[in-house]
């Protein structure tokens, strides 16, 4: 059933940035925290997106991260352009990375996450082609805990 | 136990300027990699980290995590402390390694945010 949009918002993330990998992230936590989003839920969505927004930062030339907020639900949606994920399954494992050291010198690259955005989410999509680029959407409900 | 109390046990010393240390900490998560960081259960309130990038911040920003104290002498450039400071997480440095400034203050009763085992002064406290 198509729902009513109460809000959208458009963050673009430059690839290889990662003195302002974060930014988005940390505007859409402040912009659902003042409108009175559950901490956890909050909490939640800002891990998901961070963790997007980081893989758009390492992996990715540019990217878009999409904040779509229903009376039902939060929708972050992330389309990139870059190398895209030629095997997905994998990409979802825990440990698997193919992260550079610049990318563990900074903190990530552990291979956790895809997992972490999965395990955040109470819906998630991935899409990938090679050499053209990643699309992720992820959705968390407003009127749950997931726990 | 408050933050400035960690300061003294640690003997660190506080990067930020004009940010409150007498915050409550109870649950603190120590490692270098962010992933780790991002993937507790339960919100920690301090990071004990050896990363000193901006990076540090944003994820303790991310997770609503309140302050870190740095490990090892580490010390983040400027750039790093004014972002800090801009997001209201206040900064500390100590010189012992990560494994003497765990244990001391596991020993105090200070515990991870997703623990299954008692407090160091509670060992056999187990949940």
């Amino acid at each position: 059933m198509e729902q009513e949009t109460i809000l959208q918002e458009e963050f673009e993330i430059a690839g290889g940035d990662f003195v302002n990998g974060g930014v988005a992230s940390c505007r859409i936590k402040n912009i659902l925290k003042e409108i009175g989003v559950d901490a956890n839920i909050l909490r939640r969505v800002a891990i998901a997106s961070y963790e997007a927004e980081m893989n758009v930062v390492m992996y990715a030339k540019k990217g878009i991260m999409k904040l779509i907020l229903t009376p039902n639900k939060v929708i972050i949606r992330v389309d990139d352009e870059g190398p895209g994920i030629p095997d997905i399954e994998l990409a979802m494992q825990p440990g698997y990375s193919t992260a550079t050291p610049e990318m563990r010198e900074m903190g990530f690259g552990a291979g956790m996450g895809l997992p972490n955005i999965k395990k955040n989410a109470d819906v998630f999509n991935i899409n990938s082609t090679v050499n053209k680029g990643t699309n992720l959407e992820i959705t968390i409900n407003l009127n749950n805990k997931n726990e | 136990m408050k933050l400035n109390q960690l300061k003294e046990i640690l003997q660190a010393k506080v990067l930020t300027n004009h940010l409150p240390i007498d915050i409550e900490i109870n649950n603190i998560i120590a490692s270098d990699l962010m992933s780790d960081v991002l993937n507790t259960k339960n919100p920690a309130e301090l990071l004990l980290t050896g990363l000193s990038n901006n990076q540090a911040v944003r994820t303790c920003e991310i997770a609503g995590i309140k302050a870190i104290i740095f490990v090892r002498g580490k010390t983040p450039d400027e750039e790093t402390i004014k972002l800090a400071e801009s997001c209201k997480i206040p900064l500390l440095s100590c010189d012992l390694s990560m494994f003497e400034t765990c244990g001391l203050l596991y020993s105090r009763g200070l515990k991870n945010p997703d623990s299954k085992y008692g407090t160091g002064n509670n060992p056999s406290g187990r949940i």
